[in-house]
């Protein structure tokens, strides 16, 4: 459990448009950061950094994973060395079966040497963990056999990256608001499954609007993203006070951090896959 | 039987060609006839619209000649990778259009099934083969198929007599040498009511062997029966591959046609299905992968000429390197065929920039209720999968694998056999390589 990932100075660009301008985060396994901040601070672009999204272009700083250069390594890469993100929004793949999928992912996860063409984990066996899995989160069984993300709803693609989440067991885990379109029973479902799959065991990064997952997740430390800058950092009580009260607050506090947030949203987001 | 020396495929070849073979004089006649048309026509013209975009300058038919036979075992031959883990009714293997080995279960030939070479056959069993062969089949339509019919040899044949059903597959594997001649024809007679699986697929020694293909396929399904159909072409990637298929589908009749193309440098497919009675049914589903400098090119047709038809054609390709495919698909309904239920579709995947997919959809539609409709489309592989899949731990390869063989997966789910299904996911799977 001596895991840790550090961000340090962080400038991502998209098309060479600056997005993330110098962020510090140190985590360890076994944590749960929140990471909080109004539309088009740059909370997904760094989840997508982190993954090594290939249009996100890191133009200064580092991101570390026990001291090994994550930057330089390929999505794959980075996937196989403990680095997970659900994404807010996962593409469909036509004609590949979700068991399919997670059986070639999970063999490559947690072989990490595997080379391609070997043995996958063998077909019974994962059948039955698969099934096990689905069963705790509440799952039919029959979503195994549908095709990846093809024509499921908001609601399924979060249960299937939290399914993803729960097969792969990576080190660090960067949710990207996969609370959002989902209804309140749903996300209650949602924040359980996370706590009971990841809390403790991973270092958990959740990127949320809201609340509710935070309530079964609460954050050793919420992270304030305001213009690509993390601009403050606190506890359970931080995400607390954001919840009630919005980001009147921070906005005053730091108001050149502020207008270029303003200036990012009117040039447009840009269009994520998270 | 011709000799090494006699090369090349003319006057002498032919005369000598037929002098040795030992056949009814009908079919005698019928060779000369098509003689005289090979040598009375000229090779297709570049602008006409079926070649207009297949470029044929380099095939040279001079230095090809008649199949030889030859001394090698059915042992040493490679291929028949549809049929390993399947129980078989009966399987045929040839070579250069020679025969090698033929088995065929005791039970169905004790029904009446007829299997084998179609030349032996012919002879044995003309009074029941003959009014099928080239019936559907037209000599005349250019000069491929003229020359295939004044020199075809050797070829297969699956005959199932009425409501007889042949619950296992047969399989026919036709191989060639490197350089050397197949002119293999492929006729399937299937009586009122019968039901057979045939597995029908070619090889070479090697990848890059060459050699020149000049086959046509005859399918004759009567009313009620049900064929699927398997053609698995995986010559090496130096033939030349010309093809005349055609199928009549008779009343309430049910095709099932799967076409799956890896092989040839060069491939000129001219395919079309019939539906002549009312209530025959036709679905066709083409799987093509290519890669080099392949050239794949098909012609198809599904022609209602009865009313109350479907046909349902999709064709996928993939393409590599700098590799082309080109399709032409028409559906035609005569006056007669109201009530028509027709469908075509072609969808590519260019894995390369490099790579080029032509396709061109066509109605000819002469009945005035029926439902026709038709679509096609062409593109990249999407990066935004490949990254998404690299976060799940996929090297860029195996996620461009998994993405190919997610797109066939639709053609797939219709073969209802697994291993054959599992062997052609497997045979393209293995051919993809990595792109940037």
């Amino acid at each position: 459990m001596s895991d840790t990932l550090t961000i340090r100075d962080l400038h991502v660009a998209v098309d060479g448009k600056p997005i993330l301008r110098g962020v510090n985060l140190t985590m360890q396994r076994g944590e749960t950061h929140a990471l909080m901040g109004p539309n088009g601070s740059g909370k997904s672009t760094l989840g997508l950094a982190i993954s090594g999204h290939p249009k996100y272009e890191v133009t200064q700083g580092s991101i570390e994973l026990n001291g090994d250069d994550v930057l330089a390594m390929s999505p794959d890469e980075r996937a196989r060395s403990g680095v997970f993100m659900a994404f807010q929004r996962p593409v469909a793949i036509p004609g590949v079966k979700m068991a399919d999928f997670l059986r070639h992912a999970t063999t490559n996860i947690r072989q990490p040497d595997r080379k391609e063409g070997e043995e996958l984990i063998p077909m019974r066996e994962f059948r039955k963990e698969l099934k096990g899995k689905m069963q705790q989160l509440q799952m039919d069984v029959e979503f195994a056999r549908r095709y990846v993300n093809d024509g499921f709803s908001g609601g399924e693609m979060k249960r299937a990256e939290i399914l993803t989440l729960a097969m792969l067991q990576p080190k660090f885990a960067i949710l990207d608001e996969t609370d959002s379109g989902l209804d309140a029973d749903a996300v209650r479902l949602a924040a359980e499954s996370i706590a009971e799959i990841g809390r403790d065991k991973m270092g958990l990064l959740i990127i949320t609007h809201h609340d509710k997952l935070l309530v079964h997740n609460p954050p050793d430390f919420t992270h304030v993203i305001l213009g690509g800058r993390i601009v403050e950092t606190g506890g359970a009580e931080l995400a607390a006070e954001l919840h009630s009260q919005g980001y009147e607050r921070i906005r005053k506090a730091y108001p050149q951090d502020d207008a270029e947030n303003q200036a990012m949203l009117e040039t447009e987001e840009p269009q994520s896959i998270g | 039987m011709a000799t090494a020396t006699q090369l090349g495929f003319n006057q002498e070849t032919f005369d000598a060609f037929v002098a040795a073979r030992d056949e009814p004089v009908w079919l005698t006649e019928a060779r000369r006839a098509a003689w005289e048309h090979f040598q009375n026509t000229d090779w297709p013209a570049r602008n006409h619209e079926e070649w207009m975009r297949t470029d044929i300058r380099m095939f040279k038919l001079d230095r090809f000649s008649p199949p030889q036979p030859t001394d090698a075992k059915a042992s040493s031959i490679k291929g028949g990778l549809l049929c390993p883990g399947v129980a078989l009714a009966g399987h045929n293997r040839s070579l250069d259009s020679h025969s090698l080995d033929l088995t065929l279960h005791k039970n169905w030939s004790d029904k009446g099934v007829i299997f084998g070479s179609l030349d032996t056959m012919l002879a044995e069993h003309g009074d029941i083969l003959r009014p099928h062969f080239q019936s559907a089949f037209d000599p005349t339509h250019d000069r491929f198929a003229s020359l295939h019919a004044a020199f075809w040899t050797g070829g297969q044949v699956l005959y199932v007599p009425r409501g007889v059903v042949v619950d296992e597959p047969l399989h026919m594997l036709s191989s060639m040498t490197d350089g050397g001649t197949d002119l293999g024809h492929v006729l399937v007679v299937l009586e009122d009511g019968a039901e057979a699986t045939l597995l029908c697929e070619t090889s070479s020694p090697t990848e890059t062997a060459g050699g020149f293909h000049c086959g046509a396929v005859e399918l004759v399904l009567g009313a009620g029966a049900h064929l699927r159909f398997v053609n698995f072409q995986d010559w090496g990637h130096g033939v030349w591959h010309f093809a005349h298929q055609r199928a009549l589908v008779h009343r309430d009749a049910t095709l099932q046609w799967t076409v799956a193309a890896l092989g040839s440098r060069l491939a000129k497919v001219n395919q079309r299905v019939s539906m002549v009675g009312e209530g025959a049914n036709c679905q066709v589903n083409g799987v093509l992968f290519t890669e080099g400098k392949q050239h794949l090119s098909y012609d198809t047709l599904q022609h209602h000429e009865a009313a109350n038809c479907r046909s349902d054609f999709l064709y996928k390709a993939a393409l590599q390197d700098k590799s082309r495919t080109v399709w032409r698909g028409m559906i035609k309904v005569d006056p007669a065929a109201q009530k028509t239920d027709g469908y075509q579709r072609n969808d590519n995947l260019l894995l390369s920039g490099d790579a080029r997919a032509d396709s061109i959809p066509g109605l000819e539609i002469e009945a005035d209720d029926v439902r026709c409709t038709h679509g096609s489309t062409s593109g990249r592989v999407d990066e935004e999968l490949i990254f998404y899949a690299g976060c799940r731990g996929f090297t860029r390869k195996e996620a461009i694998q998994m993405i190919v063989t997610g797109f066939f997966q639709h053609v797939f789910d219709r073969i209802t056999i697994e291993n054959v299904r599992d062997a052609l996911a497997l045979a393209i799977a293995r051919r993809v390589r990595e792109y940037e």
